[in-house]
């Protein structure tokens, strides 16, 4: 009985000293402690002030682009084999159709048929499924398994773009992850500790990044609208060539005549960053292009087109057209930027990427730190006010065997802030409704437990063989109280959203802590106590 | 100390009354929820923006309306939080695309009507990198040094000054106690900024979908989880125990929800973590008694079902009313200390503690009687047409009172 007592006694020194180096690590000053405890217990942007996005990501763009991929493509071996076919896709409006995407092919000879079928399932067949209209006309639609892969690699690729974009920004302990849950799968949380106005992260995010360097038709322009562009041309683009808009603040907009595909594209880069010109004073974003096949692209590119003009794209926006002066190999500036901002932001969208989707915007929520740390203060009150109240209760109550009720609480709490600790769990407001439950939820095991004893003590038991009976009996109830809840938390956690889910761990961690507390803890002081006794006769309760 | 020894009060004798008073209660809280066409959903369920203001003087409510009259879509409401210099000031939002402009024009709106005027920067309502920015060149040209570090941690040193002094700073001279604050950065700050009357508090922006997709998970989830519950007790217990125990903590939640809609308090996420703390409360109460009412089955066989339940209540009185006595006490501090953010959420709590402890005794175990006179007067008839089961509190019909009467050991009733 004794050594089976002194294990116990060990587990629980041992939970504890676990759950208080959990929370405070091995302090070697009163900094330290500080520091650690700050670390260790992660507030929400609900208490400690901060901002919140949650951003929708457009997938049909990337699936959009697949299609215009495979349309470029296919038209390409068609070609090389001889094959005109006419091309057209469908296009998706919402996320949710984005799966409908379609490619209709027609006119392709019956004769070729053969011909055609082969080239699409040699080159195409892993991620398109072909079915035959009629006797010339095709439509492909997307292999479902691809569509999932597709979804989920647009959704991962813009999870790290954006990452990239706010780490830029220099700001600290953002997080940018995929909100977990049924019908969120497409949406990402973004959270900015400690920025209370998020507008230039907004800004930031907007902006795509997209940057490509174009080729500027002979006598492509500059032209005043649209149409005298086209008109240049007799009216209708020549093959690989398209108009685009140069837009001054202030000034009627020009038009380049271009050729659609880029020298080089922000994919070819290898690094940019702000810098002011020497002469004009002015800010500009340089860029270098990585090693290899593009600077040697680039090279070639610029040694023959000495004398014309190159277009810098970005965002589908002519930025500028300088003249090539000389043969070029891996770097540029981009001038045509309205300040220091500008070129900053620019030079952090070329190096972040491009986001593989558009995005919006659907929610947003900042805590100002004053409101923040407010809403922390009353909440300690309070929270200290209803402790300090079921304390003195639970002591005057009863008595001895209160001290051992509120040990078990402090306990419990330890236990439940050491666990957020480890599993890094962040305490939001919904989070702390699920301690104030489980701090209910202890109280009454304890009252439940301390009940029951003594009403075996009123029906004539002797102490040891009440206080046994009494935890037992209190023990069916308390197991069903308790797993009762803990079912209700599992299905909390599996269909709730954030905050909900947020309660539910919480609560649940809670819960198990307080098994341990009330029921064993609470049990093994027990015995300590009547064990010191000669013989076990009286007991405060 | 012992508040109740041996206590014997017939609690069921008092029934009718509670479930009258029950059903008036559910009724009231329903007919404003229809009358005001369903619960008044927070900013996070229906979608809109919302921006806390707080003020260093008697916020001027009109002047604001007036202010933002006309640049913004759709409805605006301004509202004073009664007895502090804050002010709410919502607009509901169609449509995500103006989502990200309201806000902006609010916030614009109010710096050009209250903020700083010739050209001078907000203390009040600026970011750190405002502030450096703002800064740096006046310090340079009065040759003042210092380090790019050291006016980083200046700027943190103001910003959390300012955080603890409620967001708003009323003179500039209060600022010296910063560390790093020297009579020079105090100059500077004096001549490029100005304190501007307000501050934001908070911003909450969402897009109609987002809400609309939140408050269907919301009573999804809460849902699953009362169903989850019952089967669960089912299993353990019988399955008209679970049940009941729904049933019970059902009426809970109707009845926070019917005074929520009755006092015009809005419906949050934050009052959702309430309501999920309320169904845990009321349902742990519930079983406490039902546990002690499965034991004393096996115990006392030859006690009717009514006089059972009377004595398992009276066996767990103290324990009832020393946890929702204790429970009670901190939801009610939460409510007294808590402020303004946690107000809708300890009022959830209140009501839900009130209700969950009286709805075990007067709505849970009622049921389980019920249920046994319907079963006992169904054996006692063979061949009557089987009686539809009913599943709520039935009003005050003669049919189950009088089969009670029938029952083999009814002497309670009769005492």
């Amino acid at each position: 009985m004794t050594s089976n007592l002194k294990v116990r006694a060990i587990a629980i020194v041992a939970v504890i000293l676990v759950c208080v180096y959990g929370i405070i690590g091995l302090p070697t000053s009163k900094q330290d402690l500080f520091d650690n405890l700050k670390k260790n217990i992660r507030l929400g942007l609900d208490l400690k002030g901060g901002s919140q996005l949650i951003l929708e990501v457009q997938v049909q763009d990337a699936f959009k682009a697949e299609a215009d991929q495979l349309t470029q493509r296919m038209r390409e071996a068609l070609t090389r084999a001889g094959i005109a076919g006419d091309f057209s896709r469908n296009n998706p409006e919402s996320i949710a159709d984005s799966t409908k995407i379609q490619v209709d092919v027609k006119g392709i000879p019956a004769t070729q048929a053969g011909t055609f079928r082969q080239i699409f399932q040699d080159n195409f067949s892993d991620a398109w499924l072909l079915a035959q209209v009629n006797a010339t006309d095709y439509r492909m639609t997307m292999q479902p398994s691809y569509a999932l892969k597709l979804k989920q690699d647009t959704l991962t690729q813009s999870i790290g773009t954006i990452d990239r974009k706010i780490n830029g920004l220099g700001l600290s302990e953002t997080s940018v992850q995929q909100r977990g849950g049924a019908n969120e799968e497409d949406e990402i949380m973004v959270q900015l500790p400690g920025v209370d106005d998020p507008a230039h992260v907004k800004q930031i995010l907007k902006t795509q990044g997209v940057l490509s360097l174009q080729e500027v038709l002979a006598n492509g322009g500059p032209f005043s609208s649209e149409e005298d562009a086209r008109a240049s041309k007799g009216g209708v683009l020549p093959l690989n060539s398209q108009v685009v808009k140069e837009t001054h603040p202030g000034q009627p907009p020009e038009y380049w005549l271009l050729a659609r595909t880029p020298v080089i594209t922000g994919r070819d880069l290898r690094d940019a960053h702000a810098q002011q010109n020497g002469q004009t004073g002015g800010w500009e974003t340089a860029f270098v292009i990585a090693q290899g096949a593009p600077t040697k692209r680039f090279e070639q590119f610029t040694g023959a087109h000495i004398g014309d003009r190159l277009a810098i794209v970005v965002d589908g926006d002519v930025l500028s057209a300088p003249v090539i002066h000389g043969k070029i190999s891996d770097n540029g500036v981009i001038e045509g930027l309205s300040g220091q901002d500008e070129a900053k932001d620019l030079a952090l969208n070329l190096k972040a990427g491009s986001l593989p989707a558009g995005i919006k915007i659907l929610e947003e929520q900042t805590v100002g730190p004053s409101l923040g740390s407010d809403s922390i203060r009353e909440g300690e009150v309070a929270a200290l006010a209803g402790l300090i109240a079921v304390v003195a209760v639970m002591l005057f109550y009863y008595k001895r065997s209160g001290i051992n009720a509120t040990l078990a609480l402090l306990l419990n709490a330890i236990i439940l802030i050491a666990a957020l600790s480890y599993f890094d769990a962040t305490l939001t407001l919904p989070g702390i409704a699920g301690v104030i439950l489980t701090i209910g939820m202890a109280v009454d095991s304890n009252v439940l437990i301390f009940e029951r004893i003594r009403e075996e003590l009123r029906a004539g038991k002797a102490v040891i063989a009440a206080v046994d009976a009494g935890f037992k009996k209190a023990f069916l109830t308390i197991i069903d109280t308790h797993v009762t809840t803990i079912v209700s938390c599992a299905f909390l956690f599996l269909f709730g959203t954030g905050p909900v889910k947020g309660f539910a761990i919480t609560l649940v961690i809670g819960l198990f802590a307080n098994l341990f507390t009330a029921v064993f803890v609470s049990r093994t002081i027990f015995d300590w106590e009547l064990g010191m006794q000669k013989r076990a006769v009286t007991l405060s309760i | 100390m012992e508040l109740f020894k041996n206590t014997n009060f017939d609690f069921l004798r008092w029934k009718w009354p509670f479930i009258g008073a029950s059903l008036v209660l559910t009724a009231a809280g329903l007919i404003s929820l229809a009358m005001k066409g369903g619960p008044r959903y927070g900013i996070d369920f229906k979608g809109g923006a919302l921006l806390s203001l707080r003020f260093n003087q008697e916020p001027p409510v009109q002047k604001i309306r007036d202010a933002l009259t006309g640049k913004i879509h759709g409805e605006i409401s301004v509202q004073q939080i009664s007895g502090k210099p804050e002010v709410l000031v919502g607009t509901e939002i169609a449509n995500e695309d103006e989502l990200n402009a309201n806000r902006q024009i609010i916030e614009e709106t109010l710096r050009s009507t209250f903020g700083a005027s010739n050209g001078q920067l907000d203390l009040n309502n600026s970011s750190a990198e405002q502030l450096i920015d703002r800064l740096r060149d006046p310090l340079l040209q009065a040759g003042v040094a210092i380090s790019e570090q050291d006016l980083k941690d200046v700027v943190t040193g103001i910003e959390q000054y300012r955080a603890s002094h409620g967001g708003l700073i009323n003179n500039f001279d209060a600022l010296s106690s910063v560390k790093g604050v020297t009579p020079q950065v105090l100059a500077a700050l004096k001549k490029e900024c100005s304190l501007g009357p307000f501050t934001i508090l908070s911003a909450e922006v969402v897009g109609p979908k987002v809400g609309a997709q939140l408050q269907r998970q919301a009573i999804l989830a809460t849902l699953y989880a009362l169903g989850g519950m019952l089967v669960y007790i089912a299993f353990r217990f019988e399955w008209i125990y679970g049940v009941a125990a729904v049933i019970a903590v059902f009426h809970d939640t109707i009845i926070t929800i019917g005074l929520f809609s009755l006092m015009n308090k809005e419906i949050s996420l934050t009052v959702v973590a309430a309501l999920l703390t309320l169904v845990g409360y009321s349902m742990n109460d519930t079983i406490v008694v039902f546990d002690r009412i499965r034991e004393n089955l096996k115990l006392m066989r030859r006690e009717s079902l009514e006089s059972l339940i009377n004595i398992s209540v009276n066996q767990t009185l103290s324990r009832t009313v020393l946890t929702s006595g204790l429970t009670f006490l901190t939801a009610l501090s939460l409510l007294l200390f808590g402020g303004e953010v946690l107000n809708g959420f300890s009022f959830a709590l209140v009501c839900g503690i009130i209700a969950g402890t009286y709805s075990t005794v007067f709505i849970a175990s009622p049921l389980l009687i019920f249920w046994q006179n319907l079963v006992e007067s169904r054996k006692k008839k063979p061949g009557a047409p089987s009686a539809p089961v009913s599943k709520g509190p039935a009003g005050p019909g003669k049919g189950p009172a009088a089969s009670a009467k029938e029952m083999a050991g009814a002497r309670n009733r009769a005492r």
